[in-house]
Order: structure tokens, then sequence, then C-alpha cells
């Protein structure tokens, strides 16, 4: 039998993970956010506990502000058999009506962070599987792959455990919990050659299409559904564009592209020159410090 | 898109290497993995643009890109400017993938890099071409050799400051090379580089044309991997997981540690021995025929045989060893020094198991590599003890002569009950003789019997409380009240027994954990000779008091807690040892300069400002026989 590829060992790690996390937690339950990491994440499980259905529900903290087609993408995967699925909206945020437009970092704070904890706490949720990467963001490269929150879901990066060889250490007293991240060491290269590889279906915002778009701030944003304001002088112009990562449609930059398959998407990153997290207008709210103080607020 | 097509066949067979790099504070190690990520084309544009102005801000570089931005993340490190953390990097080459551990070098966290080189295959250590070998580079070498490490590297940097000239090259070769010989450290390369301008980063570099050897990068494409050998070692799987979606399948999952697995294979399971043979490789896309070390797979047996999670499935032919007694390095990771004989968690591949620590046989001084004598270990301490684990376990030695280590079955960390903290990590060097000899006297008269020639349930009543909160008087009154019931009991009191069985032990906190370590054993050998047991100790730890509920079989321990507020405790000072202890003649005084860890879940709570002695003795003695 020839040796193990690099995709091979990948994937026999995140499974190795996934069970861990199974065979250690009370109660998991897996983050899904329709991305391309939660595909592959998803896929990952399906395959760790197979023959036997997944042993977890997944978890969507929904904004009310992601694109049509993460909704039907959410939609699909939800009738999948085997599957359940729990759809949260934190109550205050969708009271106070908060909104990308007007209410700027407050938007992520209430329906994410705020939002995800709701979740977490009122399903008691001891271990949560995130999709992040460790290659994403400076402050993510240091994050374990078992990463303990305490009562209040803080992340404190001075006090992280050690984490040696394959042994992570899952254990934690009543009210505290574990952030769980499969992917730790998965590139986004890694991903998309691994969606190729497996035949792995993703959202079709990934792939090159004509979309209605206005240019704002630098960022091309898609004008998804009435709800998207237009500044003054603003038009809405025809593009071929794809996203490499998804979020509220408000928020999230497209890249002009004719890449309209998973191989196309690969040829392009080859010669790209930017990285996937640009796109994201959330990361730039305190300069280059605002990942690690959105996690130590207890942000995934 | 043929071209695409191709390279991803490519990418299908590229490797995965995994490295660690350290060095000093100053040797620039972050910038040189800023480099390799240049180099290899993974700094994106938008990053870079990044960074300019990043360096402008807060770089050492001058006008010139500071690399060492791009690695160091967390906003702490960027404004002391050093590296506080393991931070892991991502890159590849035409025929690699890498995963770099960038682990910090100042001496406080050699946890850290500790924890980077535990999966790493080779490291690279940096030096300063101007400072060359210091006390760091040794202890480094010394820590990632200890964690397994057999393949080195050494980076000599900043040559771009001694004028790319071979003599400090030579030398700190000639340096290196017997130090090296010293801990055993034979596979090993020194390459002159600099990563502010990158000669012999990623290519050979026309500055130094007096070095024949191969780039940083190129030598990191050629090194063999572990995995390989990992492959050719007898089978081993620690089972994960027990799939059982149905009645009719029954799977364990997990990743093979070492060896090769197919079909029919006659496999033994650890540490029970039991035997059967490989039915099937479960997979979603359709059985295995064969796999092998690294990967995750889902095994079912030909027959019903027990197993469980923390088991290990081998091969039978040549399963490895079982045991409860061993010699281990311990490294220790915690502020809390290590406490000999309090029982921690250990855990090692999928085995969770109880532990307590000798005081170590020595503590090694890793800048002298002297052995030195150690009744604790401190943090970042590294040392020598005999362990005992609560039942056994299948190990194998961590480190093996011209292998790669064995890191699943003979790597181990250390967990506090309390805290659940990883405290330490550690490795197994083998099984103690006696461990093998000694077997627990199986006894015709058991338990049972004494306890029914007695007609009673056996327990132990653990009084816990202040000095001074009543448990000896409530205890006595207990005693007096269940004998008037015609029970047999026995009441060991915390100052008896210091006159006698305890009178070597002194106050200090490990001391403290034996003294209780003591009673317990006592409390449970009585108990197994059918006794009501009374015990009345201040026993200020909870992990000791669990230590003891562990020891016996369940609802037998009962712990008592006396409530009394340290106001209160004080005010009474029936010994005049508050006082003392105020004075400070009384040192280690629980509840003025050492602490009292309250039970949170105690069978009987006893609060004695609300009740009498005489109320507080009926109300246990109920509760004890609503128990039997």
């Amino acid at each position: 039998m020839s040796s193990l590829t690099h995709l091979d060992r990948l994937e026999a790690e995140s499974i190795f993970i996934l069970r861990e996390t199974v065979a250690e937690a009370a109660k998991p339950v897996m983050l899904y956010s329709m991305g391309k990491d939660s595909a592959v994440m998803l896929h990952l499980a399906r395959k760790a506990f197979f023959p036997g259905p997944l042993p977890f529900p997944l978890l969507h903290v929904d904004t009310t502000w992601k694109f049509k087609a993460m909704y039907a993408e959410r939609d699909r995967i939800a009738a999948q058999a085997g599957v359940e699925l729990i759809a949260y909206q934190n109550p205050e945020a969708l009271d106070k009506g908060i909104n990308p437009f007007d209410h700027g970092p407050l938007h992520t704070d209430l329906w994410k962070t705020e939002g995800l904890k709701q979740a977490l706490d009122l399903h008691g949720f001891d271990a949560a599987f995130g999709g992040a990467r460790r290659d994403e963001e400076k402050s993510r490269a240091k994050e374990r792959v078992f990463s303990f929150r305490d009562r209040n879901h803080r992340w404190d990066p001075k006090r992280q455990r050690p984490e040696l060889w394959s042994l992570y250490n899952a254990r934690k007293n009543k009210g505290e919990s574990m952030r769980v991240f499969p992917l730790s060491n998965w590139t986004e290269l890694d991903v998309w050659q691994y969606v190729l590889r497996e035949g792995i279906e993703v959202v079709p915002l990934y792939f090159a299409a004509a979309r209605p778009t206005v240019e704002r701030d630098g960022l091309i944003l898609m004008v998804d559904d009435e709800r998207m304001r237009l500044d003054p002088g603003e038009r809405v112009v025809m593009r071929t564009v794809r996203f490499r990562t998804l979020g509220c449609y408000p928020l999230s930059g497209a890249v002009e592209s004719e890449a309209a398959s998973v191989e196309d998407i690969i040829a392009e990153m080859l010669a790209s020159a930017t990285s996937e997290r640009q796109g994201r207008a959330i990361d730039r709210d305190a300069g280059s410090a605002s990942m690690e103080k959105k996690k130590q607020e207890g942000y995934f | 898109m043929p071209a695409v097509r191709e390279w991803l066949a490519a990418q299908e067979q590229k490797e995965l290497l995994r490295f660690t790099t350290c060095g000093s504070v100053d040797d620039g190690k972050s910038t040189l993995i800023g480099r390799l990520l240049y180099e290899t084309k993974q700094i994106f544009d938008d990053q870079l643009a990044a960074l300019e102005s990043d360096s402008k801000r807060h770089g050492t570089q001058g006008e010139k890109i500071d690399f060492a931005l791009l690695v160091d993340g967390l906003s702490a490190e960027r404004e002391q400017g050093i590296t506080i953390d393991v931070a892991y990097r991502y890159f590849a080459s035409e025929k690699r993938k890498f995963i770099v551990a960038d682990t910090p070098g100042h001496e406080q966290y050699t946890r850290n890099m500790v924890t980077g080189a535990s999966s790493a295959d080779l490291a690279v250590l940096l030096v300063d071409a101007r400072k060359g070998v210091l006390t760091q580079t040794r202890r480094h070498s010394y820590l990632a050799h200890l964690v397994g490490i057999r393949r080195f590297v050494l980076a000599v940097n900043k040559m771009d400051l001694v004028d790319y000239d071979q003599g400090p090259f030579d030398a700190i070769s000639a340096e290196y090379r017997a130090f090296a010989g010293k801990i055993g450290v034979e596979d090993w390369i020194a390459i002159p580089v600099s990563g502010l301008n990158g000669d012999n980063v990623a290519a050979s570099s026309q500055a130094t044309a007096w070095y024949s050897g191969p780039s940083l990068l190129d030598h990191l494409n050629d090194v063999p991997l572990d995995v390989s050998a990992d492959a050719a070692k007898p089978f081993r799987m620690p089972v994960q997981w027990v799939n059982r979606p149905n009645q009719d399948f029954r799977g364990f999952a997990g990743q093979i540690a070492s060896g090769t697995v197919k079909a029919g294979d006659d496999i033994r399971i650890l540490p029970s021995g039991r035997e059967t043979r490989i039915e099937r490789i479960v997979e979603a896309g359709g059985d295995l025929a064969e796999a092998v070390a690294g990967q995750s797979v889902t095994l079912t047996f030909a027959d019903e045989v027990d197993c469980s999670r923390g088991n290990v499935i081998a091969v039978s032919s040549d399963p490895p060893e079982v045991a409860d007694q061993f010699e281990a390095t311990l490294v220790w990771m915690a502020d809390e020094p290590l406490l000999p004989g309090r029982g921690y968690w250990l855990k090692s591949g999928t085995q969770t198991v109880t532990a307590t620590v000798h005081e170590p046989k020595y503590e090694i001084n890793v800048n002298s590599l002297e052995h030195l004598a150690a009744k604790s270990l401190e943090l970042n301490a590294i040392g020598v003890a005999e362990i005992a684990t609560d039942r056994d376990i299948a190990f194998e030695p961590y480190a093996v002569e011209g292998s790669s280590p064995n890191r699943v079955l003979g790597g181990f960390i250390l967990i506090d009950k309390l805290s659940n903290a990883t405290v330490a990590c550690g490795m197994l060097h083998f099984a103690l003789r006696r461990a093998h000899n000694i077997h627990r006297q199986h006894l015709d008269v058991g338990r049972e019997t004494h306890a029914a020639l007695k007609g009673q349930k056996p327990a132990v009543l653990w009084f816990t409380g202040l000095s001074g909160a009543g448990k000896s008087t409530i205890a006595n009154l207990v005693e007096q009240k269940l004998a008037a019931r015609g029970r047999h009991t026995f009441l060991l009191d915390g100052d008896n027994v210091r006159h006698g069985l305890n009178r070597d032990l002194g106050f200090t906190e490990a001391d403290r954990i034996e003294n209780i370590r003591r009673v317990g054993e006592v409390a449970r050998l009585m108990a197994d000779a059918g006794l009501i047991v009374m015990t009345a100790f201040i026993s200020p730890f909870r992990a000791e008091r669990e230590m003891v509920r562990k020891m016996l079989p369940e609802g037998e321990f009962i712990e008592v807690f006396v409530d009394t507020p340290l106001a209160e405790a004080e005010k009474r000072d029936a010994k005049g040892l508050y006082a003392k202890a105020r004075a400070g003649e009384l040192k280690n005084f629980t509840g003025i300069d050492s602490p009292y860890e309250a039970p949170e879940d105690a069978e009987i709570r006893i609060d004695t400002t609300a009740m009498s002695a005489e109320q507080a003795a009926d109300l246990i003695v109920d509760e004890m026989l609503r128990r039997s």
C-alpha cells in the first residue's frame, strides 16, 4: 500500500478529533454555517461515524442576513436523513431589528457572538465543533484544537492548555465548555482539493455567475434582496463574481472571477494574490487585533 | 484545463512533514519562518500590504519588511516584540506540505517548546552567527531530542551580519558537533542562512559560495518521514469509540498508531488479553482491504468479545506490554508544583486512569545535563519518577533507538482532577518489575463474608472540617449511638493517628496528602473487615477526599462536612491553636495560611451554628441507617 498523502493525513486527523470529542463530551453540537468549511466538516463527520448516523445535531446561529442561496443549502442539508438541524436567532437582535447597515460591529456582536452563547446555553451543549482553520488569521494560528471556554464562554489566550501529540484534554467542570476545531491544520487550498477529491456539494455562490452588485469601500457587495440599502449615487451593476468566504451578504465581498468549477477555483487560487479573509468587513473593526478581541468575548 | 489537472495529480502525491523551530529570543526565528512563507508564495498581496504598513509602525527593520510580524500573532506579543505561545504555520513546496510549530525561545516557555516538538519529525534550531551556540541552543536540542525528534537542522542565521564569512559558521558547526554527540543527536546538518535576505532559505546563495550543502527548503523536501517508520512496526490501535448504531453492527473506531491491518488478521485486545480476528475494515466508500499507520478506521471482529474505549487492539503475535507501575520522564507544565502521592488523571492513547507520582528519582538540569536531587517538580522542570496507575494500561517505551518514537502508547499527559488543567506531559520508559511480579492476594474469606458475619453494611463516615469545627466530638457521639445499637465500629482520630502511624509526617502540603492517603488505606482495610469506620481529620483538600472515595466501593464513602465558619472555630479555639497560628508560631495552619477546600456535594452537611453536637449525631445516625 502506498504511503498516505497530505490530504489522507489531514482527513485522518480530523476524524480522530471528531471521534475524541464525541467520546468525551456529554452533549456535542456542530456549528454549521453553510460555507465550504462546514460542508467539509460535515462530510468528515459522516465518514467518522459511518455506518451510524451523526451522533450530534447541527446548529446554525442565524443573523437573518445570510444569502438566499445559503438558506436554500441549509434547508437541503436539514432535509437529509439522519440530520437534526437547529436554527437559532437571538430574540433581542430580532426585536431590535439589528442590521449591518445601522449597527456596525453590534450586528456581529448581538447576532453571532451573543446568539451563539445563548444557543449553547439554551441547549446545554458542552462541546461545539467549528470549521475555523489556523491559516485564516493570525490569532487563530495559536488557538488549540480543543479550546477551553469558561462559564462565560471566554477564551483566555494566556491560559491555554498545552496540547501534546494527539492527546486532547477535553475535561471540564460543569458550565464550562469546549470549542473544537477539527480543520485546524487545513489550508484554504486543502479544503478545495478535498471538495474536489470527495465530490462534496457546496453553495453555488462559490462559483462565478452574473450577479447584481454594488461597489462600496473597495468591496464588491451583492444585492441579494430588497433590504440592501444603496448610498446616493450607487448603481446596481451586473458583474460576473464569486465569493471566497460567505457570511451576511451586506458584509461579504465578492471577487470578479470566471471560475465556474472547483477545478477553476483551484486554478484561480494558484494565480491568486489575495487572502480569503480580505473580503470580510468584520475583521476590520478594530485594526489587526480585531479577531483576537472577538474571540476573547466568545466569538467563534 | 490540463495544467490544473496535472498540478492536482501531483498534489495528490504530496507528503506531509511536521517540523518545529526553536531558538533564542533574538535569533530571528519568526523572520526566518516569515521568509519561508514568502519564498514559497504563501503571502498574498493584501497581507503583504498590511505587512508593509505594520513594519513601519511596529517593525524593527527600519524601511525593510519585518517578516516576523507575519508570524507573531497575539497583540500582547506584538507589543512586547516576543513570541509567547506555539503558533502553527502552513506552507507547501512542489513535493511536500509543511506544518510548522513555531515555539518561543525564552526559558519560562519550555512547556510550549515541548508541545511544539511533540508531534514534529524534525527540529530547526536557530543560532545567531554572531553569538554561536548558546545555553538556549543546548536546552532546545536536549528538549527536542527528549520528546523523540531525531533529525535536526542547525540554521546559522544572520549570516549577512558576519559578511557571509565561513569562519564563524565553521566554528559554530564544530561547537555544536561536540555537544550533539553528548546528547545522542546523530542526524543533523548545519546550514548558513539569512532570514532577512533569504540566502540559502529556498535556494542556494551566491553569497556563500563556500557552502555546497542544500538550502533549508531542499533539505526539508528530502528528509525521511516518521510516519513511514511507524508503518513498519507491529499493529496497534487504541479504541476511541465503539460504533453501535443498531443490534447488527458493532465497530471499533480509532486511528492506527503503528503497523498495518487487514481482514483476517489475528488480534489481541489489551489489557484484557482476549483474542479474535479482524472481520472487516469498514469505510463509507466500501470496505478497505488493508489500512496503515496514521489512518482513522472502523474495525469489526469475527467474535463478540468485550472491547471498549481505552482498550488497545494489537497484532496477537506481538502485542505491547501491560502494566500499572512505570518509570517515566516528566515535564512539569503547571504553576502548581507536582505533589507526590496526589491522584492525577493520566491520559495515554485513549486510556484515562488515575495515577500517582512518587517523589522524583532526580531532576535534570537541562543546561548542564546533571542529575539533581528533587522532592517535587516545579513549572518547566524535567525529572524522572516512578508512576503507579490504578489499573493496568497497555503501553510501549516512548523512545526507540534508531527509530521514530512510540508517541501514541508511550506519551501521556497528567491532568489536575479539580481544575482539569494539563499539568505535565511524560514519556514512559519501562514497566517496573514489581508490577509484573506482585499479584494481589486472592482471599477466600472476602469482605462480603466479614460484613455478613457482623450483620451490617460497612461504611466510612469521613468527617471533614476546620480545626475546632467539632469533628471529633460529633464522631465520638455517633460511635456511641451506633455501638448502643449493636453496630461494630471504629473511630480513627486525627490526633491519635498522628502520634502513631503517621508520626513521621509534618504539615507540609505533601505530608498532609500522605497523611490522608494512609488514613484512607487503613479505613478501607477496616471497611473490608466489615466495620463502620469514622474518621475525623481536617482533610483540607478535595482531591485527597476524592482519592479515598475512589478506594471504596460505590456508596460506602459518606462525606460528613462539619461546617463551622472560621470565625466561630477561632472563637472556640479549644486547643489554643488558632492563637498560635495567628501569632506565627504554627505554620501551614488550615484556614489561616493554608487553604480549606469545602466539599461541594457532601452526603451530609452539619451546620454547627444551627444545631448541637447531640442533634448532629442523631441526624448522622439516622442518615447512616437509612442508607444501609
